[in-house]
């Protein structure tokens, strides 16, 4: 495989770390400093997408940055997982500015450049996790985003939003420095390395015993994965303005959590080596247990945020699943699943705020024959369901089927079953939403005065998102190629 | 050329007299005007700043650098000695006093008043006394200094109002206890070897080792130096000392003294003891990396309970204290590296959150808890710095916390001592609640007045408003020291490499 040299990398890092300093000079100039955003937003996708040729011919980019620790340096390298990863969010980035310059602004939120500015960290340390090369710089824009996401959970600063603030610090800085340091240590104590290699460094070096409990340790603490029991910061992050909960709370941060975990499982502990520990089965059950549970309590949420936040959990451990499935699609599937999920689970929180800024409401009971009032909204918000669901004409369904042929391949009957319950589980709890809103009648009470479309830049947003949905369904090929690539690299290496 | 070459020759010097002249030309000056203290004091920081840049440079390109006091030979004569461990401690330590000195002028104008010529000159006298034990190379001329630094950071904490001066006479007399502990080390050393110079001693005394007499030397420098440094249980002094003081002091003291004195350990037992007789012919290891265990733990959990902040960042340096003993007494490569590594980290982290401390309670007149509330809005830039020096404390990459703390844990794995690799891992979670309870109240809770907010005779444009930024000096030097915790997280790699390796013990397994 060919590996070159380029700063590339580190421009899309730091594309939207640089334009916070214009974001806040330009903090008089709203218009201005929307632009920079979008600047920034726009560099970097750019930046990324010129990658993309180069990383599909199958070259590796690398950039090494500096060496902080003997032996262990702070490195950039592109491959196809991580173009994938860094491609869907910078993507979204894109469009979620667009969609927050709409909604901050309908709603009159306060500390707008504050808000702006954190946005843009916390997509520079996404990128950044998209692109390390070795746990170390993982683990660094894993806290960076951390940190960087905080501000935006507590943006409201009132007393929800403290507490919500502490269960996020909780559980996410708390495993990161309680488990996944001291895990990364003993790693790179036992191995002399933290790099992702393509089968993984542990094996042979690391005793079956410690195997198991580091991989314990990387699931639960990788907490933005929010497998359970670590699942609880995620409905509580809701409290947060619905574009973060839209990006961060659908893609950029959990995504970061099950990057994080499929990085693991294939760069550091390496596929051959579970498989032959047998460990599969272990995440696979963890896996499953979150998918069934999650999907069940978003059965009883009112609160649609909330609902999307428990259907998210349950969506993240399929990616989780997939991908310890071991198997060639389910890893494909599993990949995928990064991409296409937050497709159609940004959409569902647009259409969450357009709804609110339109008519104030938040809860699902309230959302009786609404689709009259917002159908284009309300049509997005079908369409990012199906997708959600695996349904086709959406992109979900392709990710979906990979998963369930992964589990046919690795044997796993049991998982095939769990997939399928919670797929009638995601039907369950999204399908009557959308068909109360078209089909079932409003008490007159309820909207007073006539109800419109959210403004321009909340509409616009989801409408994309649902239609790229679609799109993805009919031209999957540059995720898919992508993760097959990603799997080459595993396999073939 | 001559000339230049004149000067770098008497570096080490350079950096001992110019502080001492300084104070003692700030005393007289202070008569007539006290304008100029500040300008003199900060130019004499400079100077010892520069000098240390330079004596590091050359121990890193032509190794030890030893400078005959008077010419005369050793073990005659007093040396000072410089290898790679001392260069590098001065460099920070001279690099924490002058950061703290050239933001001090406005807080020490309104803190001092007509005393604040009295306040340079001490300043600058202790922090003569602390270059004199990182950079001398006798163990009887490290007691006189010693001795300097503590009497002039007595003077200095009992400057302060109310408790202070009690607070500062506690510190005086458990220093004293401590100096003399190690004094009395000192000559027992001088009963059986028979010198003062530290590497004499050294060579000397394998051949006596049998002697229980070295035993008992050992043990009474150690333990005098663990008083000094505040080791568990013996920190009775450093709480309160460091909470009453003025916040310009606390700034110096906190970052320096327990710093210089965790070196002043390695020193002794590394150059006059020699890693083979401390680590192989006594088993002190285990019970010191448990004490040091249990430093951190009461530590944090005693910082957990306090309402004032300054309070509370005493009680980490306890810990952080316990982080560098443990550390070192683990007695591996890593251990050693990260404690010598922590050294200069701690030091410069420690004046971060100890400045920004000492700016708020500038501006609000209180350092309670309760007085942080609003000042994310009120302060922005002085708590953005708070925020790195606590991310730094907590260990979050790459602020340098991070770095000195992977070493340290790396020692704790490879020796097996889970029970230390547990303590930091617990005190760095100990430390997000002990920051970001700060931080929510900063961040949550309004604004509430001006309550206890004195305004100072210096800051006419304060007076009648609220409370705002800190002033520009205090603010270019706090953000300063807060952006050095990156840069020092991004270099320690070098350092470590280049610097601290060449110093430890190069040790199998």
């Amino acid at each position: 495989m060919e590996t070159i040299d380029s700063i590339r990398p580190l421009i899309a890092i730091l594309a939207s770390l640089l334009v916070i300093p214009l974001i806040m000079v330009s903090r008089k100039a709203p218009n201005l400093r929307e632009m920079w955003t979008l600047a920034g937003a726009g560099l970097k996708f750019l930046t990324i997408v010129s990658m993309l040729p180069l990383v599909l011919a199958g070259t590796r980019i690398e950039c090494t940055l500096v060496e902080v620790l003997p032996g262990y340096g702070l490195e950039l390298r592109v491959d196809a997982l991580g173009m994938l990863f860094a491609l869907v969010s910078s993507f979204l980035w894109i469009v979620t500015s667009v969609y927050s310059i709409g909604y901050m602004r309908s709603l009159d939120e306060h500390d707008q450049t504050r808000y702006f500015s954190f946005f843009a960290l916390s997509l520079s340390a996404t990128v950044g996790v998209a692109f390390s090369a070795n746990l170390l710089t993982l683990y660094l824009f894993y806290e960076m985003l951390t940190l960087s996401t905080y501000p935006l959970v507590t943006h409201h600063q009132d007393r929800e939003a403290r507490s919500a603030g502490r269960k996020y610090l909780f559980f996410i800085l708390g495993t990161s420095i309680g488990m996944i340091l001291p895990a990364m240590l003993y790693i790179a104590l036992k191995t002399g390395t933290l790099e992702f290699a393509s089968q993984g460094i542990v094996k042979g070096r690391i005793s079956p015993q410690a195997t198991t409990l580091l991989v314990l340790l990387f699931v639960f603490g990788f907490a933005k994965a929010a497998v359970m029991p670590f699942h609880a910061w995620l409905p509580a992050a809701m409290v947060a303005p619905t574009p973060v909960s839209a990006l961060l709370h659908a893609v950029a941060v959990v995504k970061v959590g099950v990057f994080s975990i499929v990085r693991m499982i294939t760069g550091i502990f390496g596929t051959g080596w579970l498989a032959e520990l047998q460990l599969s089965t272990l995440v696979c059950t963890l896996a499953a247990l979150t998918i069934v549970i999650s999907s069940l309590i978003a059965l009883s949420q009112d609160g649609l945020k909330r609902r999307l936040a428990f259907s998210t959990i349950g969506q993240l451990s399929y990616i989780v699943l997939g991908v310890a499935l071991l198997s060639k699609s389910g890893m494909v599937g599993g990949m995928l699943h990064i991409g296409m999920h937050a497709f159609g689970k940004i959409t569902l929180f647009f259409c969450a705020g357009a709804i609110f800024v339109a008519t104030g409401v938040t809860n699902v009971s309230q959302m009786v024959g609404i689709g009259r009032r917002l159908p284009l909204t309300m049509s997005a918000f079908f369409i990012g369901a199906l997708s959600v669901i695996g349904l086709p004409p959406c992109g979900g369904f392709i990710s979906k089927w990979h998963l369930v042929i992964g589990t046919v391949e690795a044997n796993q009957y049991l998982m095939l079953g769990v997939l399928l319950v919670s797929s009638l589980l995601n039907a369950a709890y999204f399908l009557p939403i959308v068909y109360r809103a078209f089909f079932c009648t409003p008490a007159e009470s309820m909207f007073p005065g006539p109800a419109a479309e959210a403004p321009t830049w909340c509409l616009v947003p989801p409408l994309l998102t649902a239609g790229l949905s679609i799109i993805l369904f009919i031209y999957p090929q540059p995720f898919l190629r992508l993760a097959r690539l990603a799997i080459q690299a595993i396999s073939g290496g | 050329m001559a000339s230049l070459e004149g000067v770098t020759q008497h570096l080490p010097a350079i950096i001992v007299a110019v502080p001492l002249l300084a104070a003692l030309a700030v005393t007289a000056l202070w008569w007539f005007s006290n304008k100029l203290c500040y300008p003199l004091s900060v130019g004499a920081g400079l100077i010892a700043l520069a000098a240390s840049a330079g004596l590091f440079q050359q121990v890193l390109s032509y190794g030890v650098v030893e400078y005959r006091l008077g010419g005369w030979p050793p073990p005659w004569g007093i040396v000072f000695r410089v290898d790679h461990l001392n260069s590098l401690i001065l460099v920070a330590v001279a690099l924490v006093s002058f950061l703290n000195l050239a933001g001090s002028r406005v807080a020490a104008e309104k803190e001092f008043q007509e005393k604040v010529g009295a306040f340079y000159a001490l300043y600058l006298l202790f922090t003569t006394g602390l270059f004199g034990i990182l950079i001398t190379g006798d163990a009887f001329n490290l007691y006189v200094l010693l001795e300097i630094a503590s009497l002039t950071g007595y003077a200095l904490i009992g400057i302060g109002s109310g408790r202070a001066s009690l607070s500062g006479l506690n510190y005086v007399f458990m220093g004293t206890i401590g100096a003399t502990l190690y004094l009395f080390g000192v000559g027992c050393l001088y009963v059986i070897t028979g010198s003062l110079n530290m590497v004499d001693i050294g060579a000397i005394l394998p051949n006596l080792w049998p002697s229980k007499v070295i035993v008992l030397a050992f043990l009474l420098c150690l333990g005098g130096l663990f008083v000094k440094m505040a080791l568990f249980p013996l920190h009775g002094w450093l709480p309160n000392a460091y909470t009453y003081s003025p916040s310009v002091v606390s700034s110096l003291v906190a970052p320096l003294t327990t710093k210089v004195m965790i070196y002043a350990m390695v020193r002794v037992t590394l150059t006059i003891f020699t890693f083979d007789f401390a680590f192989n012919k006594i088993s002190l290891q285990v019970p010191l990396v448990w004490l040091a265990v249990l430093a951190i733990i009461v530590g944090s959990l005693m910082a957990l309970s306090q309402q004032r902040l300054k309070k509370m960042l005493a009680f980490i340096v306890v810990a952080e204290v316990g982080y560098m003993v443990g550390g070192f007494w683990l007695g591996n490569r890593a251990g050693m590296s990260g404690a010598v590594l922590h050294i200069i980290n701690d030091a410069l982290m420690t004046l971060c959150v100890f400045m920004a401390a000492g700016a708020l309670s500038f501006r609000t007149g209180d350092d309670r808890l309760t007085s942080l509330k609003g000042m994310f809005r009120k302060m922005p830039l002085t708590m953005g710095a708070m925020v790195l020096g606590g991310l730094s404390l907590i260990g979050v990459p790459p602020t340098c916390g991070f770095f000195s703390k992977w070493y340290l844990i790396s020692g704790g794995i490879e020796a097996g001592h889970y029970g230390f690799v547990a303590a930091l891992i617990i005190s760095s979670l100990v430390n997000i609640v002990l920051f970001f309870r700060c931080f929510e109240i900063a961040y949550f809770e309004p604004f509430s007045g001006s309550a206890g907010h004195q305004s100072g005779p210096m800051e006419p444009d304060d007076r009648s408003s609220t409370v705002v930024e800190a002033p520009a000096d205090m603010l270019i030097t706090l953000l300063t020291a807060a952006v050095l915790l990156i840069v020092l997280g991004i270099f320690s790699g070098q350092i470590v490499t280049r610097v601290i390796h060449q110093v430890i013990p190069a040790l199998t397994g």
